[in-house]
């Protein structure tokens, strides 16, 4: 178990704002072609960033709370995922927000 | 470069990037401040979890050394950073994407 903890925040993340997906009906995951094309270039600096700290030994991850897939890079997978779910979540609340209140402008297209 | 220096760094890029250069000046809207004002107890905890059971180990070098709730200070930065920039290409893209679906119809 304890090889999960880092895991474990991931899923929280997950459990903590994808319900914004039904409840709100935001339809965030629902338009793959915006998400995937606002992710890519966004997770591609910040893993960039994740490479050269590695490297230059700022950080490190206790192997013992982790999977132990390291993938390119040597950054590990929970990394991967992390630039993954956390901007998702990030855009679910940004539209969650939306949703309850219509009037705000936000600058794209979907404003009323 | 340190973490001090990078996660300085990329709060100027994604404030020039929001700003500037995509122009969705979100920094300038109430639904950004609400949405981050949501998100920001969640970093907390998310960073307190990584730093406080020493899942992330950072190099005492690295930072400055001052934290909150158990995480260098870096790490606020790196966070908002990161969620000013995801926030900002999401409106972006969603502009484009929509106005290119109207020039071709």
């Amino acid at each position: 178990m304890e090889r999960m903890s880092y895991l474990a925040m991931l899923v929280a993340t997950v459990l903590g704002s994808f319900w914004l997906e039904i409840v709100f009906k935001i339809g965030v995951l629902r338009r793959f072609k915006r998400l995937w094309l606002s992710l890519i270039p966004v997770a591609i600096v910040f893993l960039a960033w994740d490479a050269y700290a590695i490297a230059h030994k700022q950080w490190s991850f206790d192997n013992k709370q982790m999977l132990g897939v390291v993938g390119p890079l040597h950054i590990p997978l929970e990394e991967y995922v992390f630039f993954l779910v956390i901007p998702i979540a990030a855009i679910m609340t940004l539209e969650g927000v939306r949703s309850v209140k219509k009037h705000w402008p936000v600058g794209d297209n979907d404003d009323l | 470069m340190t973490y001090s220096d990078i996660s300085v760094a990329s709060l100027l890029l994604a404030v020039v990037f929001d700003l500037f250069i995509v122009r969705t000046q979100l920094l300038t809207k109430a639904i950004f401040w609400t949405s981050y004002a949501i998100i920001f107890p969640m970093q907390l905890i998310t960073n307190w979890w990584l730093t406080s059971r020493y899942i992330v180990i950072y190099n005492p070098h690295a930072i400055v050394g001052r934290r909150l709730a158990g995480a260098p200070l870096e790490d606020l930065l790196f966070g908002f950073s990161l969620i000013l920039a995801i926030m900002s290409m999401w409106v972006f893209v969603g502009k484009k994407l929509i106005n290119k679906r109207i020039a071709d119809q």
